[in-house]
């Protein structure tokens, strides 16, 4: 009986939803079509040449490097200085999925190298993982991408180093259990990882060259983009088949069919560059090695974060619309809220931005859609570093963690920080 | 009359993760290597992070055998799960 209730309430609110859809009202249909064009901008513009590479890159990052050599800094005996440095950045590294972000948190507090690093990790976490700083760096412009990696970095030093300054009397009971670390795997020399991550990082940048096209040095690369990112691709067929046994005669056909595809259609290279990374995938899925643990690691992210980012897309589309045009949400107000650069607009962009939860890599869109509708770049740069680093859920798991007191300073601290930065990069010209 | 003690011994597995995708991956491959070796054992998933500190583990996923951790922060193959379990 309760379930037929329940059933006749669903039924009767999609009826009434339906019936009293706006369609026809202008603003509605404007806010639907802006979805669906910011939607195909996205699958057309970055999706192939930037977000597809860059899957590969985090999914690298995942399975090449040795995250035993980074959790030997967050231990209980390491050097503090060193565990700062690290923890600030090994974001990158540790977190490539947001679920772990907590877990680790509370083991550097726990049982690792205390409450300054665990802090620096915890807020550097999110903000600085490959993904979200690329997709920054393509879609927001490369000040934004780099005042955001940048800022992550500094921000993660100094509120870490404020709270264990803030709470140095204060003695958490350790939990004395030996840590265990990750076993060591990764025989291959440093200089062949960090040769193989140049290499990727080299495609992904010259694949997406951008900038002035008419003059200078930037459109003097981007007249050889595509023969620089052809040899770096060699490159990498070649350290595919030395140093990670992939057959090579699935390594040419790879690389014929994407000659093939770059002669036929030389205005589209996104085909070629489509074919190159399914290609990719036919040479490493399945193996036992360590090239099939990249295609797995890639592969958990792409069908993680692809689902996530377009509906994100859609929803910011929906809400604030493209650039230079309104969705459901009126520019004006966005404008009166957080345009300019004054410190109330900071703060309130850093304020709202600590409690709202970003799905991963959807606050690029949202704050697109924001800047679109005149919020200024101070704002938006507060935005950023407040918002993936912290969210209401998340203050709740952490007060569980370190108590009620450690969590609001530490929310304290991260809004102020974030207002004066994003306040002092709205000074910057440009 | 004596048996073989060993026999029938239950191994206890126990999967540390938060619930993220690697974490149920781990627990898939565990269950499967066990079952293919035919072991005895109970699988036991924790995911209330306080209590990974008990293990000293942090990096998720982990697996923990009869109490000792054998794998943390990674999702080895079945078959190298077969030997880490047996």
């Amino acid at each position: 009986m309760k379930t037929e209730i329940k059933k006749l309430a669903l039924l009767g609110s999609v009826f009434a939803g339906v019936y009293f859809l706006p369609v026809g009202v202008p603003r509605f249909d404007g806010a639907v079509f802006e979805a669906l064009e910011l939607t195909k901008w996205y699958a057309r513009e970055h999706v192939i040449l930037c977000l597809l590479p860059a899957f590969w890159i985090a999914g690298a990052i995942a399975a090449f490097l040795s995250k035993a050599a980074v959790m030997k800094y967050l231990g209980p005996d390491a050097p503090k200085v060193a565990s700062y440095g690290v923890a600030s950045v090994s974001g990158t590294i540790l977190a490539v999925c947001s679920c772990t972000v907590l877990p680790l948190f509370s083991g550097i507090y726990r049982m690792g190298a205390g409450l300054g690093p665990a802090t620096a990790f915890l807020y550097s976490g999110p903000a600085i993982n490959a993904l979200a700083i690329i997709l920054t760096a393509k879609i927001l412009g490369w000040e934004i991408g780099l005042a955001r990696a940048v800022g992550a970095v500094t921000f993660a030093l100094v509120v870490g180093a404020l709270m264990a300054w803030i709470f140095r009397n204060d003695h958490a009971e350790k939990n004395r259990n030996a840590v265990v670390l990750p076993a060591e795997d990764n025989a291959r020399p440093l200089w062949q990882t960090a040769t193989f991550f140049a290499v990727l990082a080299g495609i992904l940048v010259f694949a997406n060259w951008g900038g002035d096209k008419d003059s200078g040095f930037f459109a003097a690369v981007h007249a050889v983009k595509w023969p620089i990112t052809a040899g770096l691709a060699l490159i990498l067929a070649v350290l595919l088949h030395i140093w990670y046994r992939l057959p090579a005669w699935r390594i040419a056909a790879v690389a014929a069919a994407t000659t093939a595809l770059a002669l036929v259609f030389p205005d589209h290279p996104q085909a070629a560059v489509l074919v190159a990374t399914l290609g990719l995938a036919w040479l490493t899925a399945g193996r036992d090695d360590a090239a099939g643990q990249w295609f797995a690691e890639s592969w958990s992210n792409a069908k993680q974060i692809m689902p996530l980012l377009l509906g994100g897309v859609f929803v910011a589309g929906f809400m604030l619309g493209r650039p230079g045009h309104e969705g459901i949400i009126p520019s004006a107000w966005i404008e009166s809220l957080v345009g300019g650069n004054s410190p109330g607009a900071n703060f309130f962009a850093a304020f709202s931005g600590a409690f709202m939860y970003f799905a991963t890599l959807t606050e690029v869109p949202i704050i697109q859609g924001l800047l679109g509708s005149g919020m200024g770049k101070g704002p938006a740069l507060a935005l950023l570093l407040a918002g993936p680093a912290l969210s209401l859920p998340s203050m709740l798991v952490i007060s569980s963690i370190i108590g009620p007191r450690k969590t609001a300073v530490y929310v304290t601290l991260v809004v102020i920080l974030a207002t004066l930065t994003g306040w002092l990069f709205g000074l910057t010209p440009g | 009359m004596n048996f073989p003690q060993q026999q029938h011994i239950m191994k206890n597995l126990q999967i540390l993760g938060t619930g993220c995708a690697k974490c149920n991956q781990l627990a898939a491959a565990a269950k499967q290597a066990a079952d293919e070796s035919g072991i005895e054992y109970q699988l036991e998933k924790i995911a209330d992070f306080m209590r990974f500190a008990d293990f000293g583990v942090m990096i998720t996923p982990a697996l923990v055998v009869d109490g000792k951790v054998k794998v943390t922060g990674k999702v080895p193959s079945v078959e190298e799960l077969k030997k880490l379990i047996s």
